[in-house]
């Protein structure tokens, strides 16, 4: 069966009056609907917005005067323990992390210093972002059977899903470094290598 | 050698206004931090001193100085470069008539400390504070772009509704002190009340303080009366401006906050008064005396006016990072419809009381 033109604008326009918000019956509906808020109207003293204003100026001012004199206590070696600020001085001081949050990655290793890596490739087959490359190679110890040769993880693909953690039958990859700070000058050298990644 | 003192009065006083200024940059900054539990710009340093970030206003200054100098095309090209010059200089000009201190006298020599004696100082003050609107209206009109258009026109609406009010303002000081010379007018403010309150205008024309108060921070073009800049929808007067010019606006604003604040000073605490401290020393109101020379009390005078003039700059600093913008019809209501009733009241007001005194 074929479309004549005027068949087909008229199954059209029945197909935009069923699914357009912009019906106009529809918009009467929304407009019975509406509610109005009532706000109370404002005292003569209050629409002078003095007592507002003055409000507002003593709360800053109490901040301001009280942080401004632990600061100069501070200077004399007073009140070391009370804080005048509430920020994070943020490269030399740090915020205390959650145990459980996942940052970024280290590889485990064994006694000898080798990863504990045997090259499973579970982490490569189940992360969702596919940062991860391992190449594997023969272990000389015939009871370890592989080792990763080498061992890329591209963290600027890297999703922090942490599912390479929950996958690894070696509990050889962890991500508990508390480093958060990853930061390169370029996408190549974001990819971190086995070496960097065993670093600690 | 009188134009040797003069000169040495003059540039004397627009160091200090340029110094006040440039180290609001840093109050500022530093201000709005404690006010808000933060510690503020603290990374610049010289050799290892950071000197609580006292430095960020040179390297402020550095990079403004060394940015492209950009111009819009189609712009006019005369009124764009005069425009940041006009605000920066009415600004400044103004603060050739603010006594900062009592008459010096060194030998047989009697210096007023101001850089011009004008005896009609008061309308010199307002008419350099109302040319300073040529500076906004030129930026907005000559940079060919809509935004910094209606940022000209709005900062030439709302001068025009609360100049009428900041003069309106004053007319109450004016009549309770009979003179519009400043130098005057302080000296008028060491008289006291009931013996022990000092006449300053504060206590006597409380209700102009407060209307010359919410004036001036709207001629500073500040938060919360910053339409004309309204950073976060339209840029405002100065959106095409790169570089030092940006940064003349930026003093124009800083210089005004001084300014306006030495302006309340001189008008509404009484300039260089202290109480009780007369040309010859302290006189208390309960008996006791302690003689001083007149060297000290000028320098204390002095002393006392920067210590005021800190006072309302850190009033204005404190307004300005507590209060929202007020919407553009809310601003020119208030202007209209009750700071300019309210000051012609108070001017009804203070002129019965001044003939029933009479």
């Amino acid at each position: 069966m074929t479309y004549s033109t005027e068949q087909k604008r008229k199954e059209l326009e029945k197909y935009f009056e069923e699914k357009s918000s912009f019906n106009i019956l529809r918009v009467a509906q929304m407009k019975r609907d509406w509610k109005k808020a009532n706000r109370r109207e404002l005292t003569w003293w209050e629409s002078t917005y003095i007592p507002t204003v003055a409000g507002g100026i003593w709360t800053t001012s109490t901040h301001f005067f009280r942080n401004l004199f632990f600061h100069i206590m501070h200077l004399f070696g007073l009140y070391k323990n009370v804080s005048a600020a509430v920020t994070y001085q943020y490269p030399e001081q740090k915020r205390p992390l959650a145990k459980r949050l996942r940052t970024r990655h280290r590889l485990m290793k064994r006694e000898d210093g080798s990863p504990r890596c045997v090259a499973c490739m579970m982490c490569e087959t189940v992360c969702p972002a596919r940062c991860i490359e391992i190449t594997a190679a023969e272990h000389p110890n015939p009871n370890i059977e592989k080792y990763p040769a080498e061992f890329k993880l591209d963290l600027g693909k890297c999703v922090y899903c942490g599912f390479c953690v929950e996958v690894c039958p070696e509990d050889a990859i962890r991500m508990d470094t508390g480093k958060l700070d990853t930061a390169e000058y370029s996408r190549q050298s974001m990819i971190y290598d086995k070496k960097r990644l065993m670093e600690e | 050698m009188e134009i040797l003192i003069k000169l040495l009065l003059s540039c004397g006083t627009l160091g200090a206004a340029f110094g006040v200024a440039g180290l609001l940059t840093w109050v500022e900054r530093k201000q709005s931090a404690v006010m808000q539990d933060r510690i503020g710009a603290n990374r610049a340093k010289i050799f290892g001193f950071k000197a609580m970030g006292l430095f960020h206003a040179i390297a402020d200054v550095l990079k403004m100085l060394s940015k492209e100098e950009f111009m819009p095309q189609g712009a006019n090209k005369f009124l764009f470069n005069l425009a940041p010059y006009l605000s920066v200089v009415f600004a400044l000009v103004g603060f050739a008539a603010i006594p900062f201190g009592d008459r010096l006298i060194l030998g047989d020599r009697v210096i007023e400390l101001q850089a011009a004696n004008i005896n009609v100082a008061l309308l010199f003050i307002f008419a350099m504070m109302s040319m300073g609107v040529y500076g906004v209206v030129l930026a907005g009109f000559s940079s060919n772009n809509n935004y910094a258009f209606l940022g000209g026109m709005r900062g030439a609406a709302q001068m025009i509704a609360y100049e009428i009010t900041m003069g309106a303002a004053i007319m109450g000081v004016i009549m309770v002190f009979n003179t519009i010379d400043l130098q005057q007018l302080v000296r008028a403010q060491g008289d006291y009340l009931f013996g022990w309150l000092p006449k300053w205008g504060i206590f006597v024309q409380p209700l102009a303080f407060l209307l010359f108060l919410t004036a001036a921070t709207a001629e500073t073009k500040r938060i919360p009366f910053d339409l004309p800049e309204g950073e976060s929808e339209i840029i405002g007067y100065f959106v095409e401006y790169s570089g030092m010019k940006f940064g003349m606006f930026f003093l124009a604003d800083l210089v005004e906050t001084v300014l306006v604040s030495a302006l309340m000073t001189t008008l509404f605490l009484g300039g260089w008064q202290i109480p009780y401290l007369y040309p010859d020393g302290f006189h208390f109101p309960w008996g006791a005396s302690i003689a001083l020379s007149n060297m000290t009390v000028v320098i204390l005078g002095i002393l006392s006016f920067f210590f005021k003039l800190s006072f309302f700059i850190w009033l204005l600093m404190t307004i300005r990072w507590t209060l929202p913008r007020f919407r553009y019809d809310q601003l020119m209501k208030l202007g209209w419809k009750v700071l300019l009733p309210t000051s012609l009241i108070n001017i009804a007001v203070t002129a019965i009381v001044i003939v029933l005194l009479n």
